[in-house]
């Protein structure tokens, strides 16, 4: 292990390695005028050519080539020859490398090293900042930092090259890993030399993420927003370059479209933010490299699909501490799941043929490269693909494979002297060479002097003999006297320390002092003066007799317990397998069609090829398999039109007015449980919406709850889109405890006038020539004007319900759907003439100024009035049992049964454009269906089976044998993580697992289950 | 013979007399007789009576039964045929009255500043012309502890029933028991995160000073109230406690983990308190240990997400079987003020996940009257208990198939007219539905 904080004795240490070996040999003068430099020299010039030759190692040259007692040749820090037979120039200086393995140093393509560090930013319900705060003819938005070149802003770090070094590395793509676009990065050498030497090059790649850093503007605060920003940038640029007059320099835009043609480096950091990432590239044309978090094992098929080489971590996550029954708990199976199989990863980019490189940026104790890198080999990934990732292959992917990656001719001279095969755990880092400058890491052990040696005291007319051995390791060797009595040794540097005893019981020691002379491939002596067993003094010689000879390694590596499987998805309830689609009559159940047929007892649905095929008395089950609906009821699949689940790092992109430009549909996250827990509930597809925090929100997405789907497979294809608009208390910030009321509006009539700009801006825009900058936000907004797009908004009292549909009449579009929308019954019969429809809470009130007048008999109001009407959540909790929602209609308004539970399937259905597909239970629509144990709207029906495309999600009895499982893998990995602790392996303190949950007025993080937020929580008291 | 009897189609016609709720008066004292026959009574004690009767007088239930013979006396007498009757419904755990409008300041009056703060006393800020309270009284809901929150130990909890011109009235049990509310004892994922109690700070070390805090109240508090000396004059935190060592106010606590609820218990041995857990989310876990320790749960609502991912999909619809099933004395709750009147369905929930539907009705009555110190006077349906009474038509606790048509306050019977019944008939005019 190399220990990078260790050589104290350094000094000592390189003038005994290299001057003992092979004598420091006289410095040949510089040739002419090549050294030239601007820099003044303070005293007597120094040219060197530093000509070394390596000789006698096992020079691995790249991963596929090793070359047995070959030499290594370098001169003015780079590498002139490398081979079995490659000459030794006269002027070089000689290292003897018997028994020494030379590798190429190894590369990191994702670090900051040398940059100055960064600022946290962000921002809250604080102040608000609307434009940037960096001055200066740059971009609007303070995370978008082209203009960045890390070359600039690069200084040596004396210290943390060494410790890079110490893990063997000798070059770095470094950048400033701040903001959305993070500007260039510079590839430097880990030399401690002047910056000018260590640049190696100073513009090699541009850098991205989702994360906007250090910048204390408000926008993009959410995941979506950081999307938009960066395809508005895409777009913004490739404008720029027709020198539009109105924007005059951006210096921003300049730099973006300056370094498009550099290595483009994300940072993605998770599974899914890498497709979202590879997104991004497929529509601008942008392959990017992409940094991936370690989860990514768990979707290999779609990181393969994204084409993309990887940048790896190896930060594996430490065991927790769970042996308290109380603490584990609180530790999700996806949690522990991933501490056994956060190794595993490398190794299946390895398999799975995706090119990648390995990074060890992310690490924060140096110590664990070595170990994480043997964690990964443990777990599959081959040594010779381990070294690829830490030379070639990043030396490929940065373009610079002329200059490091191997040790070529040609190449510079960053390489590693180690005691062995580099990945092994015994083998020692001695020296990492960058640039032809030598960096011991350890010189304990260069020198062998293991072996049996002749220990002889002379006296002034006799000798005594001692035969001894040198055992242990070469760094820290032992040694025993021919009875195996263990005595003490010493070395540092040339001299050596021994003391040998005779007896066991200490009290006849032999006490030497003296110097060793090792000559590599021959035996080594050592001689010098002490004092007897009787304190007599002596004068001493040992003499090497044989060498070591190193016992073959017996103990049988012991192939690691095999890991758990992975889910789909990657939590507790996930698949191993995903279910298939099958072929399903369901006999003999009470239907509830919501066709004209109305409810039909005793009868037969045949599912065939994902849909409704049959409906009938008595129908024929061919193949299909058949479930028995005796005594149950089945219904249309219920449709949440209002909901926020499966959404990742936020829904809201409420720092605007008008966010129309993000969409819901680059944030889907394919792992909330709560997908699942729907599913349970009967629900079987869910309109994801933006939230409520500003007039003009984002685009929303339908999905069908494919549990174990990735995103892209749980949208609902081919259908229309929307987006969301909310009105009133939550856009004009009334309840945020603001120190400044500083957005626009802060008042209902400032909302109209937000709309009506927007709007008016959306249509000169798309009477705008071809040579218009392409506005995403307008875009979405002029998609509204042509009836491509449909509204959603967020409404509740009948002012603001009232002037919405006047400023879409003026602009001649409709609102298509008015959700929470508490006070519809106030306006129903201006609704109907509208041609709006409505999705309301069934019961919620006052907890807020303006719900004071919502009623339970809303929805039965409107929709007696004529309103299409549906019932929503909103609320991942209240989706489980929206038809009990849908019940409370007929307890408060005495509405009709079968249209009740019209409003949570075919009325959203058609409010959102999708009831030729999902709705009712109809030949050739959609298998999307539940079979329920009781009446549906019945507070004791629960869902038995949920089927979606003819595929069984939700299964009560498939559910119990998960919980089976879930417990069984728990407490295996519980049992396994406390071995670890037990081990002595790194642990960390047990901590909650988190989870995203949000309501429609949540900005930012989203709120946990209460019980895993603090107790506190009134902030969260007026959402929806 | 002057028996009156009155039909559904009367009292339906009642109903549609629109008053705005300023003219809902509270209703007056009970006079005569009444009795409510061809009923299935459910009594919250367990039994259901088919074609029952009860009557009452003065307030007080005088029969019950299924073969009454009703006095030819100056008595009113309702057939009821098909419907049921329930005790009245009791909330355990709610800021009714002290909260109008929930992100209005001004109308909020149930959080206190300060940590201990026993003192407190909630029942005087309950507000009896709370726009909400008729809307409870529409679901079968007629009494409810107020409780007051912020901070540690919060104060002194009052049982109220709903239908009262002020406070004084509504009180039904005054200063029934101190809330403590324990704070969370779980470590945080980021030390130094937003919600981090404190920079670097240990949430669970923080949050066992502060048990601790509460600890030296108590052990000062009954050295203070034994000693009976007030040498350095009254404290009236020390004074306001005094019920919890002679026993006659409870201590509720509320917390919901396994490490909150164990020092919950700790605490009843250490302070021979009458301890009840508020919220006891994961109750299901240790109910062995409360049986044994004989420590009731007002439960957190069954309409609640599962703690972690990993949890059975159905935990929290679940817990109330498994704590009836470890013999644990528990009621149902149910989170907020106006979300009250989801209480029945919340105990439904329970109904349809592992217990009968007798016991989720004993839930939010009989055992809730326990729970709150209450049951001699109410919680069942038995002769002698105050006549807290509620007819539904059909299962209560389901939304499908529940109206609530009559209830009776102390025999009284309430106006069930409510705002929300109001600005219906409203707008049923407006669009001339029938």
């Amino acid at each position: 292990m190399p220990e990078p904080g260790m050589p104290h004795r350094r000094h000592i240490l390189t003038r005994w390695a290299i001057g003992a070996v092979c004598g420091l040999s006289a410095l040949l003068p510089a040739a002419g005028a090549l050294g030239q430099q601007t820099f003044p020299v303070n005293g007597v010039a120094e040219p060197r050519e530093g000509c070394y030759a390596f000789t006698h190692a096992t020079i691995v040259k790249d991963a596929k080539t090793t070359l047995k007692d070959a030499t290594l040749v370098i001169r003015d820090g780079k590498i002139v020859a490398a081979g079995p037979g490659a000459a030794v120039p006269k002027d070089a200086v000689v290292v003897d490398c018997q028994g020494k393995f030379i590798y190429p140093s190894f590369i990191d393509i994702y670090s900051d090293y040398g940059m100055p560090s960064n600022q946290r930013g962000g921002s809250g319900r604080g102040s608000q900042q609307f434009i940037s705060a960096t001055k200066g003819a740059y971009n609007w938005n303070q995370s978008i930092k082209p203009e960045v070149n890390a070359a600039q802003l690069f200084g040596a770090d004396a210290g943390k090259a060494e410790t890079l070094r110490g893990q063997g590395f000798g070059a770095v793509l470094t950048h400033q890993k701040d903001g959305i676009a993070r500007g260039t990065g510079a590839l430097v050498s880990l030399a401690s030399d002047r910056e000018n030497k260590t640049i190696l090059r100073e513009k090699v790649s541009s850098h991205y993420s989702f994360d906007k850093g250090s910048s204390t503007q408000d926008y993009p605060s959410s995941l979506m927003g950081a999307i938009a920003l960066l395809r508005q940038q895409y777009l913004d640029a490739q404008w720029y370059k027709g020198n539009p007059a109105a924007e005059g320099v951006n210096l921003s835009l300049q730099a973006w479209n300056d370094q498009q043609q550099l290595v483009q480096i994300f940072d993605a950091g998770d599974k899914w933010n890498a497709l979202r990432a590879d997104r991004i590239g497929d529509e601008f044309g942008v392959q990017y490299v992409i940094r991936a978090g370690g989860n990514e094992y768990q979707r290999m098929p779609e990181m393969l699909a994204s084409k993309a080489q990887f940048i790896l971590p190896l930060n594996f996550p430490a065991a927790m501490d769970v042996e308290d029954p109380a603490d584990a708990r609180f530790v999700a199976l996806a949690d522990m799941k991933h501490w056994e199989l956060a190794s595993t990863n490398p190794a299946a980019f390895e398999k799975a043929g995706i090119p990648f490189a390995l990074t060890a940026a992310d690490l924060k104790d140096a110590k664990s490269f070595f170990t994480n890198l043997r964690k990964a080999i443990d777990n599959g990934l081959s040594e010779q693909k381990a070294l690829e990732a830490l030379t070639q292959t990043p030396a490929a992917i940065l373009k610079a494979s002329d200059k490091l990656g191997s040790l070529d001719a040609g190449k510079l001279a960053n390489f590693l002297i180690a005691s062995g095969p580099i990945f092994d755990e015994s083998t020692i880092l001695y020296q990492n060479w960058v640039q032809g400058n030598k960096y011991q890491l350890k010189d304990e052990g260069w020198s062998d002097i293991r072996g049996k040696y002749n220990i002889v005291l002379t006296y002034p007319n006799s000798s005594a003999t001692y035969p001894a051995e040198i055992k242990g390791s070469p760094a820290s060797p032992s040694i025993v006297n021919k009875d195996t009595i263990p005595g003490k040794i010493e070395v540092a540097g040339p001299l050596v320390t021994i003391v040998l005893n005779i007896t066991k019981d200490n009290t006849r020691q032999i006490r030497l002092s003296g110097a060793i002379r090792f000559m590599q491939g021959a035996m080594a002596t050592m001689r010098g003066s002490g004092v007897d067993d009787k304190g007599v003094p002596v004068n001493w010689e040992a003499v090497q007799t044989a060498t070591h000879v190193a016992k073959a390694d017996t103990a049988k590596k012991k192939t690691p317990e095999a890991p758990g499987k992975i889910y789909y998805p990657f939590v507790g309830y996930g698949f191993e397998e995903m279910p298939k689609q099958q072929d399903i009559l369901i006999r003999n159940a009470t239907v509830w069609t919501n066709e004209k047929e109305g409810k039909i007892e005793g009868t037969d649905v045949l599912i065939r090829n994902g849909k409704i095929a049959q409906i009938g008395k008595g129908l024929a089950a061919g193949s299909a398999r058949v479930i028995d609906g005796t005594g149950k009821h089945l219904t249309p699949g219920i449709l949440d039109e209002h909901s926020h689940i499966a959404i990742s790092r936020g829904v809201n992109e409420g720092t605007q007015s008008v966010t129309a430009e993000v969409r819901i549909a680059d944030v889907v996250n394919p792992d909330d449980v709560n997908i699942y827990r729907q599913l349970s509930g009967g629900v079987t597809a869910s309109h994801l919406l933006h939230g409520s925090a500003n007039t003009i929100g984002g685009q929303s997405q339908l999905i069908k709850l494919r549990w174990g789907a990735n995103a892209e497979d749980l949208k609902f294809a081919g259908t229309d889109g929307f987006i969301k608009f909310a009105l009133g208390e939550n856009v004009k910030q009334s309840n945020w405890n603001l120190p400044a009321r500083v957005r626009f509006p802060q008042t209902r009539m400032g909302v109209e006038q937000v709309l009506v700009d927007a709007f008016t801006r959306a249509r000169d825009y798309e009477k705008a020539g071809p040579d218009k900058r392409r506005d995403l936000e307008l875009d979405a907004l002029v998609e509204i004007l042509n009836k491509k797009r449909f509204v959603t908004c967020h409404s509740y009292v009948q002012s603001e319900i009232n002037m919405l549909m006047k400023v879409a009449d003026r602009f001649n579009f409709n609102i298509n759907t008015f959700t929470h929308i508490l006070e519809g019954y106030k306006v129903a019969d201006k609704m109907k003439a509208h041609g709006a429809g409505g999705s309301t809470f069934a019961d919620w009130w006052t907890y807020k100024m303006e719900v004071i007048d919502a009623i339970p008999q809303n929805a039965t109001i409107m929709q007696r009035v004529g309103v299409t009407t549906a019932i929503n959540s909103d609320d991942a909790e209240m989706a489980r049992r929206l038809n009990q929602e849908a019940a409370k209609s007929v307890k408060y308004g005495g509405m009709e049964e079968e249209l009740a539970l019209k409003m949570v399937t075919l009325h959203p259905a058609q409010l959102l454009h999708v009831s030729d597909r999902i709705g009712s239970i109809k030949a050739g629509k959609d298998a999307d269906v539940v079979l329920w144990s009781d009446h549906p709207l019945s507070i004791y029906a629960k869902a038995e089976q949920t089927i979606v495309d003819g595929i069984v999600y939700f299964d009560r009895s498939r559910d119990l044998e998960l919980r089976a499982r879930i417990a069984g893998e728990r407490n295996r990995l519980i049992a396994k993580m406390i071995g670890e602790k037990k081990k002595g392996g790194p642990t960390q303190k047990a901590v909650p697992s988190r989870e995203e949950i949000y309501h429609c007025e949540d900005l930012q993080a989203g709120h946990q289950h209460h019980i895993l937020n603090d107790v506190e929580d009134h902030d969260h008291a007026n959402n929806h | 013979m002057k028996k009156v009897f009155l039909s559904i189609i009367g009292l339906t016609a009642s109903l549609a007399t629109l008053r705005a709720q300023e003219t809902v008066y509270p209703a007056g004292p009970q006079k005569g007789q009444v009795f409510l026959k061809n009923a299935t009574i459910h009594t919250g004690a367990g039994q259901v009576i088919e074609r029952g009767t009860i009557g009452f007088s003065n307030g007080k239930i005088i029969v019950v039964g299924a073969n009454v013979a009703i006095p030819a006396d100056d008595v009113r007498v309702f057939d009821v045929q098909g419907q049921h009757i329930y005790p009245g419904l009791i909330v355990t755990d709610s800021n009714l009255g002290l909260t109008e409008v929930e992100s209005v300041r001004a109308t909020n009056d149930y959080s206190e500043v300060g940590e201990i703060n026993p003192s407190i006393r909630s029942i005087v800020s309950y507000n009896t012309d709370s726009k909400i309270i008729n809307t409870l009284r529409t679901n079968g809901i007629l009494l409810a502890q107020v409780v007051p929150e912020g901070g540690l130990l919060t104060g002194s909890s009052s049982v109220v029933q709903l239908d009262a011109w002020n406070w004084e009235d509504a009180a039904y049990k005054t200063d029934n028991g101190i809330h403590f509310y324990m704070p969370r004892l779980m470590p945080r994922a980021n030390p130094f995160g937003a919600d981090a109690r404190g920079p670097g700070g240990d949430a669970v070390k923080a949050a066992m000073e502060k048990i601790g805090q509460v600890k030296d109240f108590l052990r000062s508090a009954k050295a203070y109230l034994d000693g009976g000396s007030k040498k350095n004059g009254t404290n009236l935190k020390y004074e306001a406690v005094k019920g919890l060592f002679d026993g006659s106010q409870k201590f509720f606590i509320h917390c919901d983990l396994m490490k909150e609820m164990m020092i919950a218990a700790d605490m009843k041995l250490e302070f021979g308190l009458d301890v009840v857990i508020v919220g006891g989310t994961d109750s299901w876990m240790i109910a062995g240990m409360l049986k044994k320790n004989g420590i009731p749960v007002i439960l957190s609502q069954p309409h609640s997400l599962p703690v972690m991912q990993d949890d059975d999909v159905d935990q929290p619809y679940k817990t109330p079987a498994l704590l009836q099933k470890a013999g644990v004395l528990f009621s149902i709750s149910n989170e907020g003020f106006w979300q009250q009147r989801n209480l029945p369905f919340n105990a439904g929930t329970a109904g349809a996940y592992g217990l009968s539907r007798e016991e989720a009705l004993s839930a939010i009555t009989l055992n809730a009257a326990r729970i709150l110190g209450i049951a001699d006077k109410t919680g069942s349906l038995e002769v002698g208990k105050d006549a807290n009474i509620v007819v539904s038509t059909g299962d209560i606790l389901d939304m499908k198939s529940s109206v609530i048509t009559r209830a009776y306050i102390q025999g009284r019977e309430i106006d069930l007219t409510d705002k929300h019944k109001q600005l219906y008939e409203r707008y049923k005019h407006k669009y001339q539905l029938q």
